[in-house]
């Protein structure tokens, strides 16, 4: 089992689809403390990278897919999502650009540069009640399971758990960043739906390096 | 270079299409030559930003002296910041992306654009605009406040085209009384702005800086009231003199 560009296709489908699947959720958990239109900014984002993988071809790495999903997102999100993603996937493309398979190292520095590539756009720290509550937990623990050696599926799925439980804990909080910053007190018990989105996305990829 | 006579152009990024349009019509009153391009909802009409609208109002909106762009919600920050980012290198040196109200601050910063500022100045004066037409308007001064203020000059002051010319040592003071239909105001507002930066001396309106456009506009002078022009410096009679026919004048106005 390697992680070339064939998982990185395969992980980018599997995210398409479960966006699509988890639309709804997002748009109402978006709407509960925000605008309302996460779920179908991110479905319309990656329909469109659906399209695009179809139409590409060269796409021989794990960046080349990346980046290709990168300025597709940036281009039709049309909500924050977009510019965050975005940056996310194109710096997560940066770091293991011209590698044709991803050992655990190197998930890692993608996921660390994804995670900071969203710090550098949002301007957002732990606690605010972003994604970014759920991409450290992942980072980090994606980190500690690469040292204690573990597999790359084990070290995305140990990224993926991180991400959810981080999810999951944006509900107590006010929000410090984003429209829903307006909502003051009432965003408490709300989940983030940035963090749970970034949930959906990280548990695709441990899923999908799991089969390959 | 073309840069040395070219406007600083302004685009205006909002989730709104209507609210970026708006926004460029209320401006171009005030701004007649500025290139402002309005970045507005999605690509489908919707309510968003989109990327490429905001890439191509920021290539578009630049005659060489560089672009401000003004935002309002979230994502139309981060659209901007990521559209600056994959600007060629000389285009994203001189594009600001700043952190104003969108309204006032766009308002502002057109205006310092018409009267030729360069990045800097733009810049600051689409910044400026958020501490002042806060602070200023709760200093807005009514008809009675503003005869008091202005105290001794103020005394022989006619009824309509009152002048109290009075020198107290460099300082040259003149009470005028607004007869145009919409005071100091929008249009009329930034034709005195305009006039007053012509002058390099300080020059002041009821105490406010009449070369801000915020300031004299946020001292809510309508039809009928009186406002003290006072300046300093060598230029000082002039600019008063000038400013007061201005005033005087009507503006051009019914």
């Amino acid at each position: 089992m390697t992680l070339g560009a064939p998982w990185a296709l395969e992980w980018v489908r599997r995210c398409a689809a479960v966006i699509a699947e988890h639309r709804v959720e997002l748009m109402t958990l978006d709407r509960d403390i925000g605008d309302g239109d996460h779920g179908e900014n991110l479905d319309r984002g990656f329909q469109a990278v659906l399209v695009k993988l179809d139409d590409a071809g060269g796409l021989a790495t794990p960046a080349d897919v990346l980046k290709l999903v990168a300025t597709t997102l940036i281009s039709t999100v049309g909500g924050a999502a977009g510019p965050l993603y975005g940056t996310a996937y194109l710096k997560a493309a940066a770091a293991v650009a011209g590698r044709e398979t991803l050992d655990g190292e190197a998930l890692v520095a993608l996921l660390t540069a994804a995670r900071d590539g969203i710090v550098l756009r949002g301007k957002a720290e732990s606690g605010d009640k972003t994604m970014i509550d759920a991409w450290t937990p992942a980072v980090d623990a994606a980190r500690t399971a690469q040292n204690e050696g573990r597999r790359p599926a084990a070290i995305l799925a140990a990224a993926a758990d991180a991400a959810e439980a981080g999810a999951l804990a944006t509900e107590p909080l006010v929000a410090r960043k984003g429209r829903a910053s307006y909502l003051g007190e009432r965003a408490r018990g709300h989940r983030d739906p940035g963090a749970h989105s970034t949930a959906l996305l990280l548990r695709a990829a441990a899923d999908t390096a799991a089969a390959a | 270079m073309k840069a040395s006579n070219a406007k600083v152009g302004l685009v205006f990024v909002s989730h709104s299409a209507k609210i970026a349009d708006g926004l460029v019509d209320l401006a171009r009153q005030m701004a007649g030559s500025v290139v402002m391009i309005p970045a507005g909802g999605t690509d489908e009409a919707g309510i968003g930003t989109s990327f490429e609208k905001v890439s191509m109002a920021m290539a578009k909106a630049d005659s060489g002296a560089g672009v401000v762009v003004l935002t309002d919600l979230g994502s139309a920050v981060l659209t901007a910041d990521t559209a600056l980012d994959f600007l060629d290198d000389v285009l994203q040196a001189r594009v600001r992306i700043v952190d104003a109200p969108f309204v006032e601050g766009g308002v502002a910063a057109a205006v310092a654009a018409e009267l030729g500022g360069d990045l800097a100045a733009v810049a600051s004066a689409a910044l400026a605009a958020g501490t002042s037409a806060s602070s200023d308007a709760a200093s807005a001064v009514s008809p009675t406040a503003t005869a008091t203020a202005t105290g001794t000059a103020a005394t022989t002051a006619g009824a309509d085209t009152g002048s109290a010319e009075g020198a107290t040592g460099h300082s040259v003071s003149r009470v005028v009384t607004l007869i145009n239909r919409d005071g100091l105001h929008a249009r009329p507002a930034a034709e005195f702005v305009k006039l007053a930066s012509t002058f390099d001396t300080h020059v002041t309106v009821n105490g406010k800086d009449a070369k801000s456009l915020l300031g004299i506009m946020s001292l809510g002078l309508v039809r009928g009231m009186r406002a003290e022009i006072e300046a300093s410096g060598e230029q000082a009679e002039h600019a008063v003199q000038a400013l007061a026919e201005l005033v005087e004048s009507g503006f051009g106005e019914a």
